[in-house]
Protein backbone atom coordinates (compact mmCIF):
# COMPACT_ATOMS: atom_id res chain seq x y z
CA UNK A 1 0.00 0.00 0.00
CA UNK A 2 1.12 3.15 -0.84
CA UNK A 3 0.88 6.21 1.86
CA UNK A 4 1.60 9.92 1.14
CA UNK A 5 4.55 11.85 2.79
CA UNK A 6 2.25 13.13 5.63
CA UNK A 7 0.74 9.50 6.14
CA UNK A 8 4.51 8.06 6.57
CA UNK A 9 5.26 10.56 8.64
CA UNK A 10 2.08 10.28 10.95
CA UNK A 11 3.35 6.56 11.16
CA UNK A 12 6.50 6.83 12.15
CA UNK A 13 5.11 8.72 15.16
CA UNK A 14 6.04 12.39 14.31
CA UNK A 15 2.76 13.54 15.71
CA UNK A 16 2.11 11.28 18.59
CA UNK A 17 1.96 7.36 19.55
CA UNK A 18 -1.66 7.65 19.37
CA UNK A 19 -1.69 8.60 15.47
CA UNK A 20 0.86 6.37 15.01
CA UNK A 21 -0.60 3.52 16.32
CA UNK A 22 -3.77 4.37 14.34
CA UNK A 23 -1.67 4.24 10.98
CA UNK A 24 -0.32 1.22 11.93
CA UNK A 25 -3.47 -0.57 12.18
CA UNK A 26 -4.74 1.31 8.56
CA UNK A 27 -1.66 -0.44 7.28
CA UNK A 28 -2.22 -3.69 8.64
CA UNK A 29 -5.39 -3.78 7.47
CA UNK A 30 -4.81 -2.11 4.40
CA UNK A 31 -2.35 -4.77 3.53
CA UNK A 32 -4.89 -7.73 4.51
CA UNK A 33 -7.17 -6.54 2.79
CA UNK A 34 -5.10 -5.66 -0.62
CA UNK A 35 -5.56 -1.90 -0.59
CA UNK A 36 -3.38 0.51 -2.66
CA UNK A 37 -4.24 3.36 -0.81
CA UNK A 38 -6.11 5.42 2.00
CA UNK A 39 -9.49 6.88 0.97
CA UNK A 40 -11.18 9.86 3.45
CA UNK A 41 -14.10 8.64 5.35
CA UNK A 42 -16.91 10.73 6.30
CA UNK A 43 -18.34 8.58 9.30
CA UNK A 44 -16.74 6.12 11.83
CA UNK A 45 -18.94 3.74 13.83
CA UNK A 46 -16.49 2.30 16.50
CA UNK A 47 -17.53 -0.61 19.29
CA UNK A 48 -15.78 -1.32 21.80
CA UNK A 49 -17.99 0.54 24.58
CA UNK A 50 -19.15 -2.36 26.93
CA UNK A 51 -16.87 -3.14 29.57
CA UNK A 52 -17.82 -6.85 29.50
CA UNK A 53 -16.37 -6.93 26.09
CA UNK A 54 -12.77 -5.08 26.18
CA UNK A 55 -12.41 -5.82 29.51
CA UNK A 56 -9.67 -3.96 31.64
CA UNK A 57 -6.77 -4.32 28.75
CA UNK A 58 -9.23 -2.51 26.27
CA UNK A 59 -10.20 0.37 29.28
CA UNK A 60 -6.40 0.80 30.05
CA UNK A 61 -5.80 1.15 25.91
CA UNK A 62 -8.19 3.41 25.57
CA UNK A 63 -7.46 5.85 28.36
CA UNK A 64 -4.02 6.09 27.37
CA UNK A 65 -5.05 6.30 23.79
CA UNK A 66 -7.94 9.05 24.71
CA UNK A 67 -5.00 10.93 26.14
CA UNK A 68 -3.68 12.64 22.88
CA UNK A 69 -5.64 11.26 19.79
CA UNK A 70 -9.15 13.43 19.20
CA UNK A 71 -11.74 12.25 16.37
CA UNK A 72 -11.95 13.95 13.11
CA UNK A 73 -14.77 12.94 11.14
CA UNK A 74 -18.04 12.13 12.65
CA UNK A 75 -17.84 9.27 15.31
CA UNK A 76 -20.47 7.86 16.80
CA UNK A 77 -20.53 4.83 19.52
CA UNK A 78 -22.07 1.03 20.02
CA UNK A 79 -23.78 0.68 22.97
CA UNK A 80 -22.17 -0.03 26.50
CA UNK A 81 -23.04 -2.30 29.23
CA UNK A 82 -26.11 -0.87 31.22
CA UNK A 83 -28.48 1.73 31.05
CA UNK A 84 -27.02 4.14 33.43
CA UNK A 85 -30.38 5.04 35.06
CA UNK A 86 -30.83 1.55 36.09
CA UNK A 87 -28.14 0.41 38.03
CA UNK A 88 -29.83 -2.38 39.42
CA UNK A 89 -27.25 -4.60 41.54
CA UNK A 90 -24.69 -4.25 38.78
CA UNK A 91 -21.36 -4.20 40.87
CA UNK A 92 -19.60 -1.24 41.50
CA UNK A 93 -16.16 -2.62 39.79
CA UNK A 94 -18.59 -2.61 36.73
CA UNK A 95 -19.90 0.55 37.30
CA UNK A 96 -16.91 2.32 37.58
CA UNK A 97 -14.97 0.39 34.84
CA UNK A 98 -17.73 1.57 32.25
CA UNK A 99 -17.61 4.92 33.39
CA UNK A 100 -14.01 5.10 32.48
CA UNK A 101 -14.58 3.67 28.89
CA UNK A 102 -17.14 6.22 28.53
CA UNK A 103 -14.78 8.81 29.78
CA UNK A 104 -11.94 8.14 27.47
CA UNK A 105 -14.21 7.96 24.12
CA UNK A 106 -15.71 11.69 25.34
CA UNK A 107 -12.87 12.91 25.83
CA UNK A 108 -12.06 11.95 22.18
CA UNK A 109 -14.99 13.39 21.00
CA UNK A 110 -17.14 10.98 19.62
CA UNK A 111 -20.80 11.64 19.67
CA UNK A 112 -22.26 9.46 22.85
CA UNK A 113 -24.63 7.26 21.06
CA UNK A 114 -24.50 4.47 22.80
CA UNK A 115 -26.13 2.14 20.00
CA UNK A 116 -25.69 -0.22 17.21
CA UNK A 117 -28.36 0.86 14.93
CA UNK A 118 -26.76 4.43 13.64
CA UNK A 119 -28.55 4.09 10.92
CA UNK A 120 -32.12 4.69 13.15
CA UNK A 121 -30.75 7.80 14.49
CA UNK A 122 -28.50 10.09 12.07
CA UNK A 123 -28.89 11.13 9.15
CA UNK A 124 -27.69 8.95 6.30
CA UNK A 125 -25.14 10.67 3.70
CA UNK A 126 -26.11 9.79 -0.08
CA UNK A 127 -25.56 6.19 -1.36
CA UNK A 128 -21.47 5.65 -2.34
CA UNK A 129 -19.82 7.80 0.42
CA UNK A 130 -17.47 5.59 2.42
CA UNK A 131 -17.78 5.51 6.19
CA UNK A 132 -16.03 3.10 8.51
CA UNK A 133 -18.48 0.84 10.39
CA UNK A 134 -17.27 -1.77 13.02
CA UNK A 135 -20.57 -2.60 14.22
CA UNK A 136 -21.70 -5.71 12.15
CA UNK A 137 -25.25 -5.38 11.74
CA UNK A 138 -24.45 -1.95 10.96
CA UNK A 139 -22.15 -2.29 8.33
CA UNK A 140 -23.98 -5.36 6.65
CA UNK A 141 -27.24 -2.86 6.96
CA UNK A 142 -25.37 0.02 5.27
CA UNK A 143 -24.12 -1.67 2.78
CA UNK A 144 -26.87 -3.25 1.66
CA UNK A 145 -29.51 -1.19 2.07
CA UNK A 146 -28.58 2.35 2.16
CA UNK A 147 -25.64 2.06 -0.52
CA UNK A 148 -22.72 3.33 2.00
CA UNK A 149 -19.51 1.60 1.72
CA UNK A 150 -17.68 0.37 4.65
CA UNK A 151 -15.54 -2.67 5.05
CA UNK A 152 -16.77 -5.28 7.52
CA UNK A 153 -14.55 -2.94 10.26
CA UNK A 154 -12.86 -3.96 13.86
CA UNK A 155 -13.42 -2.09 16.58
CA UNK A 156 -9.86 -1.06 15.84
CA UNK A 157 -9.57 -0.26 12.79
CA UNK A 158 -12.70 2.22 13.05
CA UNK A 159 -10.79 3.91 15.90
CA UNK A 160 -7.64 4.17 13.82
CA UNK A 161 -10.45 5.54 11.21
CA UNK A 162 -11.91 8.12 13.39
CA UNK A 163 -8.99 9.84 14.47
CA UNK A 164 -7.29 9.51 10.93
CA UNK A 165 -10.58 10.28 8.81
CA UNK A 166 -9.38 7.42 6.37
CA UNK A 167 -9.51 3.97 5.58
CA UNK A 168 -8.62 1.54 2.79
CA UNK A 169 -9.90 1.71 -0.71
CA UNK A 170 -10.23 -2.03 -0.48
CA UNK A 171 -12.70 -4.89 -0.57
CA UNK A 172 -16.39 -3.59 0.14
CA UNK A 173 -14.95 0.35 -0.64
CA UNK A 174 -14.60 -1.61 -4.14
CA UNK A 175 -17.58 -1.94 -6.93
CA UNK A 176 -15.89 -4.97 -7.60
CA UNK A 177 -16.35 -6.71 -4.48
CA UNK A 178 -19.48 -5.27 -3.91
CA UNK A 179 -21.41 -7.35 -6.94
CA UNK A 180 -21.54 -10.80 -5.14
CA UNK A 181 -20.47 -13.97 -6.80
CA UNK A 182 -22.31 -16.74 -4.63
CA UNK A 183 -26.05 -16.64 -4.38
CA UNK A 184 -28.25 -18.41 -1.50
CA UNK A 185 -31.19 -19.99 -2.91
CA UNK A 186 -34.31 -19.84 -0.31
CA UNK A 187 -36.37 -22.91 -0.85
CA UNK A 188 -38.98 -22.33 2.05
CA UNK A 189 -41.34 -19.34 2.78
CA UNK A 190 -40.29 -17.64 6.03
CA UNK A 191 -42.73 -17.22 9.07
CA UNK A 192 -40.84 -14.54 10.63
CA UNK A 193 -38.39 -11.97 11.32
CA UNK A 194 -36.61 -14.78 13.22
CA UNK A 195 -36.37 -17.07 9.72
CA UNK A 196 -34.17 -13.91 8.30
CA UNK A 197 -32.11 -14.12 11.40
CA UNK A 198 -31.29 -17.99 10.83
CA UNK A 199 -30.48 -16.85 6.78
CA UNK A 200 -28.31 -14.66 8.00
CA UNK A 201 -27.03 -16.62 10.08
CA UNK A 202 -26.35 -19.36 7.55
CA UNK A 203 -25.61 -17.09 5.17
CA UNK A 204 -22.38 -15.77 7.11
CA UNK A 205 -21.22 -19.01 7.90
CA UNK A 206 -21.48 -20.26 3.97
CA UNK A 207 -19.74 -18.00 2.13
CA UNK A 208 -16.43 -17.14 2.17
CA UNK A 209 -16.62 -13.40 0.26
CA UNK A 210 -17.96 -10.41 1.24
CA UNK A 211 -20.81 -9.99 -0.43
CA UNK A 212 -23.87 -12.77 -1.19
CA UNK A 213 -26.62 -12.34 -3.21
CA UNK A 214 -30.50 -14.02 -1.56
CA UNK A 215 -32.84 -15.27 -4.18
CA UNK A 216 -36.45 -16.26 -3.29
CA UNK A 217 -37.26 -13.60 -0.63
CA UNK A 218 -38.41 -11.52 -2.60
CA UNK A 219 -37.37 -8.02 -3.97
CA UNK A 220 -37.93 -5.92 -0.79
CA UNK A 221 -37.63 -6.38 3.13
CA UNK A 222 -39.21 -4.40 6.38
CA UNK A 223 -37.17 -3.12 8.58
CA UNK A 224 -37.03 -5.41 11.19
CA UNK A 225 -36.96 -8.19 8.32
CA UNK A 226 -33.51 -6.11 7.20
CA UNK A 227 -32.30 -5.83 11.08
CA UNK A 228 -32.82 -9.63 11.64
CA UNK A 229 -30.85 -10.32 8.37
CA UNK A 230 -28.19 -7.99 8.91
CA UNK A 231 -27.53 -8.63 12.37
CA UNK A 232 -27.33 -12.78 11.66
CA UNK A 233 -24.97 -12.65 8.70
CA UNK A 234 -22.68 -10.03 10.79
CA UNK A 235 -22.17 -12.57 13.96
CA UNK A 236 -21.38 -15.63 12.07
CA UNK A 237 -18.90 -15.23 9.48
CA UNK A 238 -16.80 -12.48 7.25
CA UNK A 239 -19.32 -11.52 4.91
CA UNK A 240 -19.94 -7.69 5.12
CA UNK A 241 -22.63 -7.55 2.33
CA UNK A 242 -25.99 -8.72 0.87
CA UNK A 243 -28.16 -8.06 -2.39
CA UNK A 244 -31.25 -9.13 -3.43
CA UNK A 245 -32.11 -11.25 -6.37
CA UNK A 246 -30.12 -14.13 -7.97
CA UNK A 247 -26.79 -12.14 -9.47
CA UNK A 248 -24.49 -15.13 -8.38
CA UNK A 249 -23.43 -18.01 -10.24
CA UNK A 250 -22.37 -20.31 -7.69
CA UNK A 251 -26.11 -21.11 -5.69
CA UNK A 252 -26.32 -22.66 -2.07
CA UNK A 253 -29.38 -23.88 -1.03
CA UNK A 254 -31.28 -23.04 2.00
CA UNK A 255 -33.91 -25.49 2.36
CA UNK A 256 -36.13 -25.95 6.34
CA UNK A 257 -33.50 -28.46 7.01
CA UNK A 258 -30.56 -26.09 7.37
CA UNK A 259 -32.96 -23.43 9.15
CA UNK A 260 -33.63 -26.40 11.63
CA UNK A 261 -29.71 -26.59 12.05
CA UNK A 262 -29.44 -23.25 13.13
CA UNK A 263 -32.05 -23.44 15.66
CA UNK A 264 -30.32 -26.52 16.60
CA UNK A 265 -27.55 -24.80 17.02
CA UNK A 266 -28.30 -21.92 18.58
CA UNK A 267 -31.65 -22.69 20.45
CA UNK A 268 -30.32 -24.22 23.83
CA UNK A 269 -33.80 -24.22 26.00
CA UNK A 270 -37.57 -24.77 25.80
CA UNK A 271 -38.40 -21.98 27.93
CA UNK A 272 -36.55 -18.50 29.59
CA UNK A 273 -36.43 -16.79 33.37
CA UNK A 274 -36.49 -13.86 31.57
CA UNK A 275 -37.21 -12.27 27.80
CA UNK A 276 -34.96 -10.07 26.14
CA UNK A 277 -35.64 -7.75 23.14
CA UNK A 278 -32.76 -6.41 21.08
CA UNK A 279 -29.86 -7.04 19.19
CA UNK A 280 -29.65 -5.01 17.42
CA UNK A 281 -31.64 -2.14 19.24
CA UNK A 282 -35.41 -1.97 18.68
CA UNK A 283 -36.50 1.08 16.36
CA UNK A 284 -39.36 2.83 15.98
CA UNK A 285 -40.98 0.25 13.75
CA UNK A 286 -40.36 -2.64 16.18
CA UNK A 287 -41.46 -0.36 19.50
CA UNK A 288 -44.74 -0.19 17.64
CA UNK A 289 -45.32 -3.26 16.27
CA UNK A 290 -44.99 -4.29 20.26
CA UNK A 291 -47.06 -1.74 21.54
CA UNK A 292 -49.89 -3.40 19.51
CA UNK A 293 -49.33 -6.70 19.80
CA UNK A 294 -49.50 -6.53 23.86
CA UNK A 295 -51.87 -3.68 24.13
CA UNK A 296 -53.88 -5.00 26.87
CA UNK A 297 -51.48 -7.51 28.36
CA UNK A 298 -49.12 -8.27 30.90
CA UNK A 299 -45.71 -10.07 30.30
CA UNK A 300 -45.78 -12.99 32.92
CA UNK A 301 -41.91 -12.79 32.56
CA UNK A 302 -39.64 -9.92 33.49
CA UNK A 303 -39.05 -8.56 30.00
CA UNK A 304 -36.23 -6.13 28.58
CA UNK A 305 -36.81 -3.73 25.91
CA UNK A 306 -32.98 -2.76 24.59
CA UNK A 307 -32.94 0.49 22.35
CA UNK A 308 -31.17 3.34 21.95
CA UNK A 309 -31.59 6.90 23.72
CA UNK A 310 -32.62 8.75 20.97
CA UNK A 311 -34.98 6.19 19.62
CA UNK A 312 -36.76 5.99 23.20
CA UNK A 313 -37.05 9.89 23.30
CA UNK A 314 -39.01 9.58 20.14
CA UNK A 315 -40.99 7.02 21.19
CA UNK A 316 -41.48 8.57 24.43
CA UNK A 317 -42.73 11.55 22.62
CA UNK A 318 -45.24 9.37 20.60
CA UNK A 319 -46.89 7.85 23.55
CA UNK A 320 -45.39 4.52 22.27
CA UNK A 321 -43.12 3.73 26.02
CA UNK A 322 -45.87 4.23 27.96
CA UNK A 323 -48.12 1.80 26.13
CA UNK A 324 -45.10 -0.93 25.89
CA UNK A 325 -44.35 0.33 29.75
CA UNK A 326 -48.62 -0.70 30.62
CA UNK A 327 -47.36 -4.42 29.64
CA UNK A 328 -44.65 -4.96 32.65
CA UNK A 329 -41.86 -4.72 29.37
CA UNK A 330 -38.77 -2.23 31.06
CA UNK A 331 -36.64 -0.33 28.33
CA UNK A 332 -32.91 -0.66 29.00
CA UNK A 333 -31.47 2.15 27.08
CA UNK A 334 -27.73 2.67 25.91
CA UNK A 335 -27.08 -1.07 25.88
CA UNK A 336 -27.63 -3.95 24.04
CA UNK A 337 -28.14 -7.75 24.99
CA UNK A 338 -24.79 -9.23 24.07
CA UNK A 339 -22.77 -9.53 27.36
CA UNK A 340 -24.51 -6.81 28.99
CA UNK A 341 -24.37 -7.78 32.86
CA UNK A 342 -28.02 -7.36 33.13
CA UNK A 343 -27.99 -10.72 31.49
CA UNK A 344 -25.82 -13.02 34.05
CA UNK A 345 -25.55 -16.89 34.64
CA UNK A 346 -25.47 -16.21 38.64
CA UNK A 347 -29.32 -14.67 38.13
CA UNK A 348 -30.55 -16.66 35.07
CA UNK A 349 -30.20 -20.10 33.79
CA UNK A 350 -31.55 -18.93 30.47
CA UNK A 351 -33.74 -16.26 28.18
CA UNK A 352 -35.91 -16.26 25.62
CA UNK A 353 -35.14 -13.81 22.56
CA UNK A 354 -36.13 -13.30 19.19
CA UNK A 355 -32.58 -12.54 17.87
CA UNK A 356 -30.06 -15.29 16.43
CA UNK A 357 -27.25 -12.52 16.86
CA UNK A 358 -28.14 -12.51 20.95
CA UNK A 359 -28.39 -16.29 20.97
CA UNK A 360 -24.94 -16.53 19.89
CA UNK A 361 -23.65 -14.19 22.44
CA UNK A 362 -25.92 -15.35 25.07
CA UNK A 363 -25.09 -18.81 24.57
CA UNK A 364 -20.92 -18.24 24.26
CA UNK A 365 -20.45 -15.44 26.35
CA UNK A 366 -23.26 -14.83 29.11
CA UNK A 367 -23.13 -18.31 29.89
CA UNK A 368 -27.13 -18.82 29.54
CA UNK A 369 -29.32 -20.85 27.56
CA UNK A 370 -31.66 -19.94 25.02
CA UNK A 371 -34.87 -20.17 23.86
CA UNK A 372 -35.17 -18.43 20.35
CA UNK A 373 -38.83 -16.98 19.68
CA UNK A 374 -39.96 -15.17 17.43
CA UNK A 375 -41.68 -11.62 18.75
CA UNK A 376 -45.48 -13.28 18.20
CA UNK A 377 -44.78 -15.83 19.39
CA UNK A 378 -43.01 -14.41 22.60
CA UNK A 379 -46.08 -12.11 22.93
CA UNK A 380 -48.37 -14.91 22.53
CA UNK A 381 -46.61 -17.29 25.19
CA UNK A 382 -45.68 -14.87 27.84
CA UNK A 383 -48.32 -12.46 28.36
CA UNK A 384 -51.78 -12.60 29.57
CA UNK B 1 10.50 -26.82 4.91
CA UNK B 2 10.63 -23.26 4.26
CA UNK B 3 7.23 -21.53 2.87
CA UNK B 4 8.11 -18.04 0.92
CA UNK B 5 5.85 -15.64 -1.02
CA UNK B 6 4.03 -15.44 2.20
CA UNK B 7 1.89 -12.05 2.56
CA UNK B 8 3.42 -9.65 5.33
CA UNK B 9 0.69 -8.26 7.16
CA UNK B 10 1.81 -6.96 10.44
CA UNK B 11 6.01 -7.14 10.32
CA UNK B 12 8.22 -9.03 12.96
CA UNK B 13 9.80 -12.09 14.29
CA UNK B 14 8.27 -14.96 15.89
CA UNK B 15 8.54 -18.43 16.38
CA UNK B 16 7.03 -21.63 18.68
CA UNK B 17 5.04 -24.74 18.24
CA UNK B 18 2.20 -24.77 15.66
CA UNK B 19 -1.22 -24.77 16.94
CA UNK B 20 -3.64 -25.25 14.23
CA UNK B 21 -7.03 -25.71 13.39
CA UNK B 22 -9.17 -25.65 9.99
CA UNK B 23 -12.05 -23.27 12.16
CA UNK B 24 -11.68 -19.81 11.92
CA UNK B 25 -12.09 -17.94 15.08
CA UNK B 26 -14.63 -15.63 16.84
CA UNK B 27 -12.05 -13.99 19.45
CA UNK B 28 -14.58 -12.35 21.63
CA UNK B 29 -17.35 -15.39 22.03
CA UNK B 30 -14.43 -18.23 21.98
CA UNK B 31 -11.16 -16.91 23.31
CA UNK B 32 -10.37 -15.73 27.32
CA UNK B 33 -7.62 -13.65 27.53
CA UNK B 34 -6.97 -14.20 31.04
CA UNK B 35 -6.33 -17.35 31.09
CA UNK B 36 -5.30 -17.32 27.43
CA UNK B 37 -7.22 -20.37 25.99
CA UNK B 38 -10.03 -21.16 23.69
CA UNK B 39 -13.11 -21.70 25.49
CA UNK B 40 -15.83 -22.96 23.16
CA UNK B 41 -16.07 -26.52 23.37
CA UNK B 42 -16.99 -27.19 19.88
CA UNK B 43 -13.99 -25.53 18.66
CA UNK B 44 -11.55 -27.92 17.55
CA UNK B 45 -8.82 -25.82 19.21
CA UNK B 46 -10.86 -26.18 22.72
CA UNK B 47 -8.44 -25.74 26.01
CA UNK B 48 -5.37 -25.19 24.03
CA UNK B 49 -2.86 -22.43 25.13
CA UNK B 50 -2.12 -19.80 22.58
CA UNK B 51 0.54 -18.10 24.45
CA UNK B 52 4.04 -18.45 22.56
CA UNK B 53 2.60 -20.92 19.93
CA UNK B 54 2.52 -19.71 16.00
CA UNK B 55 -1.49 -19.44 15.42
CA UNK B 56 -2.47 -21.34 12.31
CA UNK B 57 -6.23 -20.95 11.21
CA UNK B 58 -7.94 -19.57 8.42
CA UNK B 59 -9.76 -16.23 9.94
CA UNK B 60 -11.27 -14.47 12.51
CA UNK B 61 -14.86 -14.73 12.22
CA UNK B 62 -18.00 -12.66 14.05
CA UNK B 63 -17.79 -9.49 16.57
CA UNK B 64 -15.73 -6.44 15.51
CA UNK B 65 -14.71 -5.96 19.39
CA UNK B 66 -12.71 -9.65 18.71
CA UNK B 67 -9.61 -6.96 17.63
CA UNK B 68 -9.35 -6.23 21.73
CA UNK B 69 -8.62 -9.44 22.40
CA UNK B 70 -5.34 -9.51 20.64
CA UNK B 71 -4.45 -6.53 22.59
CA UNK B 72 -5.79 -8.43 26.08
CA UNK B 73 -3.71 -11.62 25.28
CA UNK B 74 -0.83 -9.38 24.79
CA UNK B 75 -1.15 -7.69 28.37
CA UNK B 76 -2.00 -10.79 29.67
CA UNK B 77 1.31 -12.51 28.91
CA UNK B 78 -1.22 -15.48 26.75
CA UNK B 79 -0.62 -14.12 23.31
CA UNK B 80 0.71 -16.48 20.15
CA UNK B 81 4.50 -15.52 19.08
CA UNK B 82 3.29 -15.06 15.26
CA UNK B 83 0.20 -15.70 13.45
CA UNK B 84 -0.37 -17.61 10.00
CA UNK B 85 -3.84 -17.11 8.26
CA UNK B 86 -4.98 -18.49 4.54
CA UNK B 87 -6.59 -14.98 4.06
CA UNK B 88 -5.95 -12.47 7.06
CA UNK B 89 -9.41 -10.12 8.03
CA UNK B 90 -9.35 -6.80 9.15
CA UNK B 91 -10.08 -7.99 13.54
CA UNK B 92 -6.73 -9.65 13.16
CA UNK B 93 -4.63 -7.43 11.50
CA UNK B 94 -5.81 -4.59 13.37
CA UNK B 95 -5.51 -6.52 16.55
CA UNK B 96 -2.23 -8.16 15.83
CA UNK B 97 -1.19 -4.55 15.00
CA UNK B 98 -1.75 -3.19 18.35
CA UNK B 99 -0.49 -6.06 19.93
CA UNK B 100 2.51 -6.28 18.35
CA UNK B 101 2.22 -10.00 16.70
CA UNK B 102 3.86 -10.70 13.46
CA UNK B 103 1.38 -11.56 10.98
CA UNK B 104 1.67 -13.03 7.37
CA UNK B 105 -1.29 -14.57 5.08
CA UNK B 106 -0.67 -17.47 2.71
CA UNK B 107 -4.42 -18.02 0.50
CA UNK B 108 -4.72 -21.57 -0.47
CA UNK B 109 -4.15 -21.06 -4.35
CA UNK B 110 -0.73 -19.98 -3.60
CA UNK B 111 0.12 -23.05 -0.68
CA UNK B 112 -1.66 -25.38 -2.84
CA UNK B 113 -3.56 -26.73 0.11
CA UNK B 114 -5.25 -25.66 3.39
CA UNK B 115 -2.96 -24.90 5.71
CA UNK B 116 -4.14 -27.24 8.57
CA UNK B 117 -2.77 -30.09 6.19
CA UNK B 118 0.57 -28.17 5.12
CA UNK B 119 1.84 -27.48 8.90
CA UNK B 120 1.77 -30.50 11.24
CA UNK B 121 -0.01 -29.15 14.95
CA UNK B 122 2.84 -28.96 17.48
CA UNK B 123 6.04 -28.68 14.90
CA UNK B 124 8.33 -26.25 15.67
CA UNK B 125 7.90 -22.93 13.12
CA UNK B 126 9.05 -19.42 12.94
CA UNK B 127 7.54 -16.80 11.07
CA UNK B 128 9.90 -13.99 9.65
CA UNK B 129 6.84 -11.51 8.10
CA UNK B 130 8.98 -9.01 7.01
CA UNK B 131 10.38 -11.15 4.57
CA UNK B 132 7.35 -13.54 4.61
CA UNK B 133 9.02 -16.76 5.02
CA UNK B 134 7.83 -19.79 7.32
CA UNK B 135 10.38 -21.92 8.30
CA UNK B 136 8.83 -25.21 9.62
CA UNK B 137 10.76 -28.06 11.39
CA UNK B 138 14.25 -27.56 11.78
CA UNK B 139 16.26 -26.74 9.17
Amino acid sequence: MELTKAEEKALRGERGEALASAYRILVSIGEATGAKKLVPIKWAHVSGVNYNTIGDAGMQFLDKFSRDARVVVKTTVNPMGYDRSKPEDLSQNFIDKQASIVRSYERMGVEPSFTCTPYEVFDIPPRGTAVSFAESNAAVFSNSLLGLKTNKESALSALASSVTGLAPLSDLRLDETRNPKVSIKIDFNFESELDFGLLGYFAGKAVKDSSVALAGIGDSLSRMQAKALSAGIGTSGSCGMFSLGDSGNERISFGREEAKSIMDELSTAEDGDIITLGSPQLGLEELNLLAEMTEGKKFKKRCMVFCSRAIHNQAAKIGLTGRIERSGAEFMCDSCTCLTPYVDKDKYDSVVTGSVKAAYYMNSSNKVKVALKDMKTIVKEYTE
Amino acid sequence: MIISGCRKIVGGLGSGKALVSSQPINFLAMVDAKSGVIKDPKHELFNKPLKGAVLIFPNAIGSSVGAYVFYSLKEYGNAPSAIVCSKADITTASGAAIANIPVVDLPEQMSGEPLSSLIKPGLPVSVDADSGRITIGTV
